[in-house]
């Protein structure tokens, strides 16, 4: 008898379920692997301290410092916070995590990295997994076949004790991207094509899971580009099938099964069987081709409002749209290339990887950032940072006039003192482009780092199609 | 963590029609550095309410009788964006101990109901009538899960999570349940190795 088909999602939430839902109660959730960092954790560890409460899986807690710290360095080596409340906030995070045992990638660590960066390069994200982290992002890690999603601080303090969490089942959605994408489409634009079409809301209540020949063909830091902004479409988590993509980006890291016995291809085997089954029913499914999918911004105030950059900027459906285009000062049916940039930043857990900062780098080769424009490039890790210096890539970026910082989120959440000025346009390769997300009063244009290194060599917005693959000759085009 | 028991409230709406009101609106990312829960009432919608020298402006949050508004209602796709609990902090600070949309984010609805914070999804005619109809009293009752409206607005019943309500009417958080599980889970993780 053959069992009922399942997804993957189902899959492995039906691993990690301690005590099933029932009409009065959620189901108990076990997380093998809980992410924190500085900003949502102190009042937790307060609770545990309250409630006389252990963290009970030292060994399963994993702690960075990436929301509140500076990527810029003082002369003498020391850290200009923005306030003292940050460095405080740092300090505490380091306390925690000392008291509880906890392993941190700090100051000295070579691993410190955005929090969605670094446990991957740790090989602390695996297939298979349950994760869970106080920021929203965690979405990130679905690309790897997990069930991850962001968690508020008074569930950090349940998972801090209980290692659990509760929860009910989400409702699957498939979304499929089948075809092959043009020249110059990054991920990126895949996942704003897709917001666009499901909507900042539509994914509320659903875990997607991305399927088609797009998200097959697609690298690792690619398929982590699109499963972070699955939150920016109100789902909690959205998944990739591992594959044997997955396994090669794992081997040998940190946390990843032995090579050297046969652990590594007996976990590969297990992973490889989470896969959805052929005939999984989904929820909700969604279609787009990968065909129709041009080179993305964003034009309003949230990531649902973005449009190919070729496009005439919309009509605003509603007053909150229409709120949202003047506080960007773009009118519906004109242009959205040509709008002057201020600035440029090139970063975040969605595009602070290798391949991003590669194409970046690509576009910015041999040219000037304009002048008056601020661009900076800030790397997703300290391996990011020490491999794209290896490569060279830093001084691609300085030499075209962009500063290459500390590793961090900074322009990403502008808490750490990293931020826009009042009504300066910012083209940025994060995730939210909420009204004063990046600086009270900044407007902010959400797109891919080609699209934000054109921007940053033109001065204006552009398509960065008119840089791909032409050399040198195509500077002289702006 | 514990809050008031809710069980029936009736007070005046406060009503910020806007859909898509994001977390960075509530509480800007700025204010995230605390290490506590605390103050952050005087923060919630910061950029919507204070000039750029840090005056409070003529908004309707900045008004002396709002802070005893306790239901908020927003416009549809409320509390979308990030996972920080401030947002519920600085709205209970502020004094709201409903909110109630069209469409509530995810992790915002489940961060409020941890914090004392009723989330209400209603059907769009309640919620079209509460957007027309600012500042009247409201009654939200959680023991009926029903809102009543006045001026023949009508009742409308909504749905909640019957643990939820459970911990909201108690006035307690979900770690004692939790806790009490502990045997479970040690079994669980017997089961489940190392992965
Ligand atoms: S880079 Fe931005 S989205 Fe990512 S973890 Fe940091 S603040 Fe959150």
């Amino acid at each position: 008898m053959s069992s009922m088909p399942k997804t993957l999602f189902d899959k492995v939430w039906e691993r990690h379920v301690v005590v099933p839902e029932t009409a009065d109660h959620p189901a108990t959730l076990y997380i093998d692997l809980h992410l924190i960092h500085e900003v949502t954790s102190p009042q937790a560890f307060t609770v545990l301290k309250e409630r006389g409460l252990k963290v009970r899986r030292p060994d399963r807690t994993l702690a960075t410092i990436d929301h509140s710290t500076p990527t810029l360095l003082n002369d003498d080596g020391s850290r200009p916070f923005v306030t003292k409340q940050a460095e405080a906030q740092v300090k505490t995070l380091l306390a925690n995590v000392a008291e509880h045992d906890i392993e941190v990638h700090g100051w000295e660590s070579e691993n410190r990295g955005i929090v969605h960066v670094m446990g991957p390069e740790l090989g602390a994200t695996r297939p298979g997994m349950t994760i869970v982290c106080g920021d929203s992002h965690t979405s990130t890690h679905g690309a790897f076949g997990a069930i991850a999603f962001g968690i508020g601080t008074t569930q950090v303090g349940h998972v801090l004790a209980n290692q659990s969490i509760l929860m009910r089942k989400p409702k699957t959605m498939a979304v499929y991207v089948d075809g092959e994408l043009s020249e110059g489409v990054t991920p990126k634009d895949v996942i704003l094509a897709i917001i666009a079409k499901i909507g900042v809301g539509g994914g509320t209540g659903y875990a997607l899971e991305y399927r088609g020949s797009v998200f097959e063909n697609m690298s690792m830091d690619g398929r982590m580009t699109v499963c972070n902004m699955s939150i920016e479409a109100g789902a909690r988590c959205g998944m990739v099938a591992p594959d044997d993509k997955t396994f090669a980006y794992l081997e040998g890291r940190k946390f990843a099964p032995s090579s050297d016995n046969g652990d590594y291809l007996a976990a590969c085997e297990d992973w490889a069987s989470l896969a959805s089954d052929p005939g999984a029913s989904y929820d909700k499914e969604v279609f787009l081709k990968a065909e129709d999918i041009r080179p993305m911004v964003t034009y309003g105030t949230h990531p649902g409002m973005a449009m190919p950059i070729d496009a005439l900027i919309p009509d605003a459906a509603d007053e909150a749209e229409e709120n949202a285009l003047s506080y960007m000062q773009v009118k519906a049916g004109e242009e959205i290339t040509g709008l002057k940039v201020d600035r440029v930043f090139i970063g975040s857990c969605t595009n602070s990887r290798m391949e991003d900062l590669r194409a970046a780098a690509q576009i910015m080769s041999g040219a000037r950032v304009v002048d008056g424009l601020t661009a900076i490039i800030v790397p997703g890790s300290e391996l990011v940072k020490k491999q794209a210096e290896a490569e060279g890539l830093h001084e691609i970026f300085t030499a075209a006039g962009a500063e290459w910082r500390e590793p961090g989120c900074s322009m990403c959440i502008a808490m750490n003192g990293d931020k826009a000025a009042p009504g300066e346009l910012v083209v940025s390769t994060s995730n939210r482009n909420f009204a004063g997300r990046q600086g009270p009063g900044a407007r902010t244009i959400l797109a891919s780092p080609e699209t934000a290194a054109a921007a940053a060599i033109s001065g204006v917005l552009v398509d960065p199609r008119i840089f791909s693959n032409t050399g040198e000759d195509a500077h002289d085009v702006v | 963590m514990s809050f008031e028991p809710l069980k029936t409230i009736t007070s005046k709406t406060l009503v910020l029609p806007a859909a898509n009101i994001d977390t960075d609106q509530i509480i800007p990312a700025r204010f995230l550095t605390v290490t506590t829960r605390d103050g952050l009432g005087k923060h919630a919608f910061n950029d919507w309410r204070y000039n750029d020298d840090g005056t409070p402006n003529d908004h309707l949050l900045n008004q002396d009788s709002s802070p005893q508004c306790q239901i908020l209602v927003g416009g549809h796709n409320f509390g979308c964006g990030s996972s920080r609990e401030h947002a519920p902090w600085a709205l209970t600070d502020y004094g709201f101990r409903v909110v109630i949309s069209s469409e509530i984010a995810d992790i915002f609805r489940g961060n409020s109901l941890k914090n004392g914070l009723l989330p209400i999804v209603i059907e769009k005619s309640a919620h079209q009538w509460l957007l027309d109809h600012p500042g009247e009293d409201v009654t939200v009752d959680l023991e009926k899960c029903e809102v009543r409206l006045p001026k023949n607005g009508g009742t409308y019943s909504f749905d909640i999570d019957a643990f939820s309500r459970h911990c909201l009417m108690e006035g307690v958080d979900e770690m004692g349940y939790l806790r009490a599980q502990d045997v479970a889970i040690t079994e669980f993780e017997a089961r489940h190795g190392d992965n």
